[in-house]
């Protein structure tokens, strides 16, 4: 059954901007996504909105709804109270572009500055093998569909532009633990290079990016309090340190 | 210069936070539940009276190590002597509480708990927070809770001594064993607490098998890492039972000690 539908639209760009009314009509079933296009192929034309597979794979669609980031297209509308009026703004940890649109691009230069996977020279492509409860551990960060959510909500660069340059973001944190946890990757010295270089340490763990990750991972738990427990072994715990150069332990270094 | 959320080229808003829903009331309850266990647990330390009652003694006062201690109170003996401070005795639980206090205060589930309701750190997902600068667990001393590790096996050693209290509550005022009280029942409720907040604990995870590259060539250390992980879904939960749990079994010592209440035996 259809319904009017109040939502509040942030208009502008990067100079100018706010935050504009609207009342359209929504049926039963439809999430925000479908109802934002709805206004845009009816009252505002112009209406620049970033959206890619409507089902909550692609993480084009991130944008802050009643305050709270999140994915359009996985917001149902029947999720809001009758009388409720739904507030539409982009991402506010980045630059806007247009209306709803952002430029996240500091995540792709965060992505460029993670070491890659460091394969062992023994083995030649295609030979790497590994069993399927060390595949398990980083299946989870494998399911990130890069909407940056995460980003979004951490609070670290969100209300402190200024850490942007030396914080990577809980995305990249789950990237570095997966390739520190991997059996085969050869790079020694990523828990250094997360505390010195991409920030870990500046993270203080309250668990905002874990709330808002439509895909469910675990990114505190699973992640980066395993990541600050890696980098305590290495620098911070002299009896880890100790023991490691005896008996030249390896997964500690 | 405007920063955060009112960054030169982000979205031109003047609210801090859209969110409408009562995000306030998680750090609020936060905020009163910790105060009050600051306040009562502050309150015991000091008090130097009502902890023992043979054959409870309360989770603050146990192990009790000085000579303040009352009669019969000192399972591992008496270490320290008897301090006077501004003309009041050294209270015997001020030589161990900063152990239990040192692995709560510096354990992930807290840090993220009075990190926001304290410190409004921030005080809830999307909501800005109120200070100028940030600089996370980078220095000190916030750079301590890296310490969390050697607390959690102080905790270990506690956990132990409680358990072991719980069991001498088999016993009756006479010390005479194969007897069961409410009392009983009551320690060895916080023992339990305890254990498994310690058990579901993030440096527990990382050091059963944690911080192994490889499951696969360890797979004992994967196994346990797996239970442990189980409890670890529920750390949050366990912490605050077991504070809850202590507090109340603390209570309960008091009140019989005070004789406010009589521990009654089932047999």
């Amino acid at each position: 059954m259809a319904r009017k539908l109040k939502l509040r639209i942030w208009r502008g760009n990067s100079t100018d901007g706010g935050l504009q009314d609207v009342v359209v009509d929504a049926n039963e079933g439809e999430v925000v996504l479908d109802v934002i296009h709805r206004v845009q192929a009816d009252q505002m034309n112009d209406l620049a909105v970033r959206w890619n597979c409507k089902a909550g794979k692609c993480g084009s669609c991130s944008m802050e709804i009643n305050g709270k980031p999140r994915l359009a297209c996985m917001t149902r509308v029947a999720s809001f109270e009758e009388d409720e009026t739904i507030t539409l703004t982009p991402l506010r940890a980045f630059p806007v572009i247009k209306d709803l649109v952002t430029d996240v691009s500091f995540n792709y230069k965060k992505a460029m500055e993670i070491p890659a996977y460091e394969a062992p020279a023994e083995l030649k492509a295609g030979e790497a093998r590994m069993a399927q409860v060390d595949v398990e551990r980083s299946q989870e960060f494998r399911k990130c569909i890069e909407c940056f959510l995460c980003q979004d909500t951490c609070h670290v660069i969100r209300d402190h532009e200024e850490n942007k340059k030396s914080f990577a973001g809980p995305r990249f944190f789950i990237r570095i633990a997966e390739l520190d946890m991997h059996p085969l990757d050869m790079l020694r010295n990523r828990k250094q290079k997360a505390q010195e270089e991409h920030g870990l340490g500046m993270c203080n763990i309250t668990k905002c990016c874990t709330e808002v990750c439509p895909e469910h991972i675990r990114i505190t738990d699973n992640a980066i309090i395993p990541m600050k427990e890696r980098v305590v072994d290495v620098k911070y715990d002299p009896a880890r340190w100790l023991g490691s150069k005896i008996r030249k332990r390896d997964g500690i270094l | 210069m405007a920063t955060g959320v009112f960054s030169g080229g982000r979205a031109k808003i003047a609210e801090k936070t859209l969110r409408t829903d009562r995000w306030w009331l998680q750090p609020a309850l936060t905020v009163f539940v910790l105060l009050s266990f600051i306040v009562y647990a502050t309150f015991r330390a000091f008090e130097n009276a009502h902890y023992f009652a043979e054959p409870l003694i309360s989770p603050f006062y146990s192990p009790c190590l000085s000579d303040a201690c009352v009669k019969g109170s000192s399972l591992l003996g008496r270490p320290f002597g008897i301090f006077h401070v501004f003309g009041a005795t050294f209270s015997p639980s001020l030589f161990i509480l900063i152990f239990p206090l040192g692995f709560r205060m510096t354990c992930y589930y807290y840090r993220k708990a009075y990190y926001r309701a304290f410190w409004m750190s921030p005080p809830a997902c999307a909501v800005a927070e109120p200070h100028a600068k940030y600089t996370g667990e980078t220095r000190s001393p916030l750079i301590l809770q890296n310490a969390h590790r050697w607390f959690f096996y102080a905790g270990l050693v506690f956990n132990v001594i409680l358990s072991v209290d719980a069991i001498l509550a088999f016993r009756n005022p006479d010390k005479q064993w194969g007897h069961m009280s409410i009392g009983t029942l009551v320690l060895l409720a916080n023992a339990t607490f305890l254990w498994l907040y310690s058990a579901s604990c993030h440096t527990c995870r990382h050091t059963i098998g944690g911080r192994l590259r490889n499951f696969s060539k360890h797979p004992v250390r994967y196994k346990l890492w797996t239970y442990v992980s189980i409890l670890n879904h529920k750390h949050q939960n366990f912490a605050w039972v077991s504070l809850f749990g202590v507090a109340l079994c603390d209570l309960y010592v008091r009140q019989v000690s005070a004789g406010s209440i009589t521990n009654l035996y089932f047999f």
